[in-house]
């Protein structure tokens, strides 16, 4: 398998756009990608993309042109994004193109996402009772690992605090003013304990990346950042999942530590080795949780990480730098890849405000989603 | 409450004095909720669950969801949680008869019926009353 790299990463700023679709966001963000790698839409040689509610990726062909390459649609729900970056990189790593693009968007309605229960496998009822919520499931499982692990509500507030005190400093972030603590805590509570403001919101944007083998790399002298290592894995048994009516009893396997044992194993480094990572935040909980499932520290040390400050910009283990989900909103497309394009943006120092200090050389992005899978990359400069 | 509500849905739980969950048996004796239906239901034995557990994890639902949710026009918060049936398997649930700032990790739950809008009627479990 040949290495492969990221030369360009354009991003469509994440929030609300009225009057622009999903996929013209999409559009957006690959001329973006394509005017920072330095080639053109006739260099491409294949793509990978999609969106959960703002119809197929191929058909940007129409804006971007009829060059008549393969161009896959991806439909994996919270992994679109990750999923699509997989398969761009396999295609250059087996050999058979020299540049691929892995693109996701989105644009969701206001409020909660509200599934139906049969696309999920589920009976009626499920959905028709209330209990088929994405909220009250993160609900469910940080308060679960609050009582176990000794988690307090502050610590989940300081997570929030911090996404908002990052997404300040960031031009694509959809929230863009700090929030204080108090207001934070205070604030409506939606499922207890997360309250309005330590939830993301569904919403809208698109990331493109280009990809490219060594061979292409060196004949453009470009900016590139390394992919040491992408893995994408569903949920063993016994996991706990969003949209499970029915729980194994026992502490079964998480997605997210099958995703990140596959994906450390690949890159042949550890947690210890890495500088910087975004890690899904769809609501305080789900970092915090993810920070232990992914090996970055022992379950209930975030209690203490979180009042050092050790998760922030300047800390031991900055941890998603351009406010995460909370800051950004969720787009559910677009939403690994922007992990991936954040990091991409740090390893390459271009950060500004939100730079993290000492030239980080490794960067590790986690994506969670319904119904039960992790998608984790690793980069290295 | 009116004697005329209907279940939700049929085939949730017994029709007994002391009404039961219905659960499945998987070949690997693995026990599930609710009973698989259609090509998911062979080789799977109908197992009705223990009335009694104790509570998993619970939250509060606050706002008011959006469809496919059937629950009474004026909402009002109500209570959910997971509750660990001893050897069988933890069940998603309506918690009733209990406030939010009761609910501690690990208490006796007992299942009931009990209302969910004018016209039907939904499982749950409440905190046990007897022992």
């Amino acid at each position: 398998m040949r290495d492969v790299y990221i030369i360009g990463a354009g991003i469509h700023p994440f929030g609300r756009t009225d009057g622009r679709s999903g996929r013209e966001q999409g559009v957006f963000a690959v001329r973006q990608a394509m005017a920072d790698a330095g080639l053109g839409w006739d260099e491409v040689e294949c793509a990978y993309g999609g969106s959960a509610a703002a119809g197929n990726a191929d058909i940007m062909v129409n804006e971007l042109g009829l060059t008549g390459l393969p161009f896959i649609n991806v439909s994996n729900g919270c992994a679109t994004g990750g999923s699509a970056l997989a398969s761009a990189r396999n295609a250059i790593a087996a050999g058979e193109f020299d540049v691929a693009l892995a693109v996701g968007f989105d644009k969701h309605p206001r409020g909660a996402f509200n599934a139906k229960p049969a696309d999920w496998g589920l009976p009626d009822w499920y959905g028709e009772t209330g209990m088929m919520l994405t909220t009250q499931f993160f609900a469910l499982k940080i308060q679960r690992y609050m009582q176990l692990h000794g988690i307090s509500r502050e610590t989940l507030g300081r997570v929030a605090e911090k996404a908002f005190r990052n997404g300040e400093k960031t031009e694509h972030a959809w929230r863009r003013s700090q929030v204080d603590l108090e207001t934070i805590l205070n604030s409506p509570m939606v499922n207890d304990p997360l309250t309005k403001y330590m939830f993301c919101a569904p919403a809208e944007g698109a990331v493109a990346l280009i990809l490219a083998s060594e061979k292409k790399v060196k004949e453009l002298g470009a900016d590139a950042v390394k992919i040491a290592s992408v893995a994408v894995r569903t949920r063993p048994p016994g996991s706990f999942e969003v949209f499970s009516p029915c729980v194994d009893i026992g502490d079964g396997g998480k997605p997210t530590k099958l995703a990140s044992d596959a994906a450390f194993n690949l890159a042949g480094i550890g947690p210890e080795d890495i500088d910087v990572a975004q890690l899904q935040d769809t609501e305080s909980g789900a970092e915090i949780m993810h920070m232990a499932e992914n090996g970055f520290c022992k379950d209930g040390e975030q209690e203490q990480w979180l009042r050092e400050g050790r998760t922030e910009i300047n800390g031991h283990l900055p941890v998603n730098t351009d406010g995460g989900c909370l800051a950004c909103g969720e787009p559910i497309g677009a939403s690994g890849l922007r992990q991936v394009y954040e990091n991409t943006v740090q390893l390459r120092g271009r950060g500004g405000a939100r730079q993290v200090p000492n030239n980080p050389k490794t960067a590790y992005s986690h994506v969670y989603g319904a119904p039960g899978l992790s998608g984790v990359a690793i980069l290295e400069r | 409450m009116s004697q005329t509500l209907s279940p939700i849905a049929p085939d949730l739980w017994t029709d007994e004095p002391s009404p039961r969950l219905i659960g499945g048996r998987l070949p690997s004796g693995r026990i599930v909720f609710p009973m698989p239906t259609g090509d998911a239901a062979i080789d799977v034995d109908v197992y009705p669950l223990s009335r009694t557990g104790k509570l998993w994890s619970w939250t509060r639902q606050d706002f008011k969801p959006k469809e496919p949710y059937t629950g009474p026009e004026a909402f009002e918060p109500y209570l959910l949680g997971y509750v660990e049936l001893p050897n069988e398997v933890i069940v998603e649930t309506r918690i009733v008869d209990a406030k939010l700032e009761d609910l501690k990790l690990g208490m006796a739950m007992e299942f009931v019926v009990a209302p969910f809008n004018d016209h039907q009627s939904t499982f749950a479990f409440r905190p046990e009353t007897s022992s």
